[in-house]
């Protein structure tokens, strides 16, 4: 098990910076509450993506007059974990080039610092307490479109706000935090097992990638080693749900360029695939299968159904990019430079089509089930599109490949009993999702959890959206976010 | 007298019969669409049903809105209307038939689009303002275009006005098969789609706001007035392909001579010809995407250069003959 060692503030700085320089990538950073000793502790972890192994960091402030020195300058993302920690916590940012608030919305009383462990139960949301207002672009012709955060489609809340000349986005400002559930908070004291059915529940259209992360933090937490068949049976269950989003995701790209009969057809595909989940798992979304060093299936999918959900893929694929125009709207839109998606953090799909290698199934996953990678990075809606072709062809091969494997046995693993610390366990773990990289840290003692930190990929994603509809048109929007496709309530937790 | 009776009354027998068979031709295109894509549909009869509801819904405005908001719902179904009335499209001739000039039609088609714009623009909202602004530089691109296609019917039968052009195609058969015509028939393909809001300049089933066209300006309309605008919407739809049938091939048209049985067999074979030709649009439709906005232009200018073609053509082979 990896110790956590307890640095200065700029011995984490330099540590972090050497990370960083050797082509580490920030996973998470996040404050724990120590009313005992009067601290708040304060975690670093970064993870190279070449061998998927997270370090860790950590320095102590004083609870009572928090002052932390800002890492933004370092790297993009660290600046909004910060901020994130200032809203929840209360920290106060030292050189922080933007220390406004970034989850809590301006309605949030002042003074409320929901994590901190005597947080009231209850507070009095005031109808208004002063405003937040956008930066307004000023200029000959320049107008606002407000988008959301209701919105006409059956999509999450969130709003938009885009200044315009004509038809050309000059600016587009997201503004999320709609759906802040206080799930974080709702871990604290949890027992076990029942965080992880909590952590099924952070997005809905990630429920196996949360709780195989939570339970490998826990079992990391724990010292617990996990047999590997339970692993292969993980890589499955995160397969399984990689392949059904990304066929739904090309569905609604095309829907987005108006090829409704595409969309339709790959519902059908999407069915498919969720009944195979229900038959398998018990459930369509994968869920209630994982818990501490456990993972069942039902039964293991069967390889000839997935082989024909490929090959129906493979089709509706074909008939997808023999349109010329739909293609015309996907080349070249919603441009992300390798440069700008390197330097605001981002992850998976987003991160590959703009040419950064950013997957750590080519170092966790066993040899025989690690995915090939020659899909052109472009940076665009198409190079992204492609990836999510591709990435549904190769989880249904390598689900296919794990059901031959283990196909005979006895698939419900009876749990292994776990080692019974009293003492605080730091635990952490970073899995390749379908979305990209998801990280939990815990905290964990008497089996149950002190603190929780989830890190869904779309936090990491969400600002270089803006970067990418830069210089776009504004009825492109649409399409350039499907590409994205992130999720509001895997970002605002 | 019924000859008279006949042709006095026919513009009021247009504007019945197209008014009550527009809802069918935008419910069997959608049905037809949704039988493509797999879906069950929701029946070629759900605009009847749309309608009704929403004429019994109450009204809610923008406290924005001023006259324009209110009126334009009327002026769209009105304009419409009066093409519907004069328009050949049971026969070649009524008394209406003075107002189915090439230009006054189009004229009447580019009021509602204006009407409807303004109303965009009346509520002060920015999907409003964006829909108008859009709206406006695809009609600006399109009824030129029609105009044009048109006027190479117009060539051989030495009148701009639309019955005389299929009276005239109608004692000329050949005049459906020459160049011109084919070309006009093109060109007119093309803006028909575009003016009707049609794939693959605008998706009328999105719900994107971002990308929409007309329906952009429609988004704080509500009840009865919504319903006026959906069922002129569909009237205008109705009336295009009307157009495209008639003009290209007119058979089957009344003509004020005739037998008074023969009007019946006239509104029949209308109305086989506007479902076949929606039941095509919504057929075309399924397999197409929508172009990237700043293609529209280029799509639009192409149809362009093909209606000009048809003019010079069609003079041509006028003149030569």
């Amino acid at each position: 098990m990896n110790v956590t060692p307890t640095l200065s503030q700029t011995e984490v700085y330099l540590s972090i910076k050497r990370s960083l320089e050797d082509g580490d990538r920030l996973a998470s950073i996040f404050a724990t509450d120590d009313v005992e000793n009067g601290l708040l502790r304060v975690i670093y972890l970064t993870v190279s993506p070449a061998s998927g192994r997270i370090t860790r960091a950590m320095t102590t402030i004083d609870r009572y007059k928090p002052k932390l020195a800002s890492l933004a300058a370092l790297d993009f993302s660290a600046g909004r974990f910060e901020r994130e920690m200032a809203d929840l916590f209360g920290v106060e940012l030292i050189g922080h080039p933007q220390p406004m608030r970034l989850v809590k919305h301006a309605h949030w009383p002042e003074e409320y610092y929901p994590l901190r462990k005597d947080a009231p139960k209850k507070v009095d949301f005031p109808p208004t307490s002063g405003g937040y207002p956008f930066v307004e672009v000023k200029g000959d012709s320049v107008y606002e479109i407000p988008v959301g955060p209701i919105h006409a489609g059956m999509i999450e809340p969130g709003h938009f706000r885009f200044s315009a000349v004509g038809e050309s986005i000059l600016k587009m400002k997201a503004r999320l935090w709609f759906v802040h559930r206080g799930i974080e908070k709702l871990m604290e004291n949890q027992p076990l097992n029942e965080a992880i059915t909590l952590a099924e529940k952070i997005s809905g259209d990630t429920s196996a990638g949360h709780s195989v992360a939570l339970a490998r933090a826990i079992e990391d937490a724990l010292g617990v080693i996990v047999d590997p068949e339970i692993e292969e049976l993980r890589i499955c269950l995160v397969e399984l749900e990689a392949a059904y989003n990304h066929i739904n995701d090309v569905g609604a790209i095309a829907n987005d360029v108006g090829l409704g009969i595409i969309n339709a057809h790959a519902l059908n595909i999407k069915e498919a695939l969720l009944r195979i989940n229900k038959e398998s798992t018990g459930t369509r979304l994968l869920r209630g299968t994982t818990k501490v060093s456990e993972t069942k299936f039902n039964s293991l999918p069967d390889p000839e159904k997935l082989g024909r959900i490929e090959t129906d893929l493979e089709e509706l694929v074909e008939i997808l990019f023999s349109s010329s125009v739909a293609m015309d709207r996907f080349v070249g839109a919603g441009y992300l430079s390798n440069r700008d998606a390197l330097r605001m953090g981002c992850t998976g799909y987003v991160a590959m089509a703009s040419g950064i290698k950013d997957d750590l199934r080519d170092c966790q996953y066993p040899t025989w089930a690690r995915p090939s990678h020659g899909v052109a990075a472009d940076g665009d809606v198409l190079a992204r599109l492609n990836l999510r072709i591709e990435g549904a062809k190769q989880a249904l091969e390598i689900v296919r490949n794990i059901s031959s494997r283990i196909a005979i046995k006895q698939h419900t693993q009876t749990s292994i009993p776990l080692p019974d610390p009293h003492d605080e366990k730091i635990g952490v773990s970073a899995l390749q999702g379908w979305r990209g990289r998801i990280v939990h840290s815990v905290i964990v003692k008497d089996h149950r959890i002190l603190r929780a930190k989830i890190v869904d990929p779309s936090f990491m994603n969400w600002p270089a959206l803006a970067v990418a509809l830069e210089g776009s048109i504004v009825a492109d929007f649409p399409l350039v976010n499907k590409s994205f496709n992130l999720s509001y309530a895997g970002n605002d937790l | 007298m019924t000859r008279g009776f006949i042709y006095g009354i026919l513009p009021v027998l247009q504007l019945l019969m197209l008014g009550a068979t527009a809802p069918l031709v935008s419910g069997l295109a959608r049905q037809i669409g949704a039988k493509l894509e797999g879906r069950q549909g929701a029946g070629v009869m759900q605009p009847y049903r749309e309608l009704r509801k929403l004429f019994q819904k109450e009204t809610l405005e923008p406290s924005t809105k001023s006259v324009f908001f209110t009126l334009a719902p009327y002026v769209l179904a009105s304009s419409t209307a009066v093409i519907a009335m004069a328009g050949p499209f049971l026969a070649t001739e009524n008394s209406f038939s003075s107002s189915s000039d090439l230009l006054s039609v189009v004229g009447l088609l580019f009021l509602g689009n204006i009407a409807v714009a303004l109303a965009g623009l009346d509520t002060g909202t920015s999907f409003g303002g964006m829909g108008a602004s859009r709206e406006l530089t695809v009609s600006s691109l399109v009824e030129p275009t029609i105009l044009v296609a048109i006027f190479a019917l117009s060539i051989p039968a030495h009148s701009s006005n639309l019955g005389a052009i299929a009276a005239k195609s109608i004692s000329n058969p050949n005049l459906i098969f020459a160049p011109g015509s084919l070309l006009a028939l093109a060109a007119f393909v093309v803006v028909v789609l575009a003016e009707a809001k049609r794939f693959p300049v605008d998706n009328p089933s999105t719900h994107l706001e971002l990308t929409m066209i007309h329906e952009a300006m429609l988004l704080e309309y509500s009840g009865p007035r919504l319903g006026v605008i959906e069922w002129a919407s569909s009237l205008r739809l109705t009336i295009l392909l009307g157009l495209v049938a008639n003009l290209f091939f007119p058979i089957g048209l009344f003509s004020t001579g005739q037998s008074p049985i023969l009007l019946l067999v006239s509104c029949l074979v209308f109305l086989v010809k506007v479902l076949v030709l929606g039941s095509i649009l919504s057929f075309a439709e399924v397999f197409m995407a929508k172009l990237r906005l700043f293609r529209v232009p280029e799509l639009l200018a192409s149809s362009f250069i093909l209606a000009l073609l048809s003019v010079v053509t069609s003079y041509f082979f006028t003149a030569t003959r």
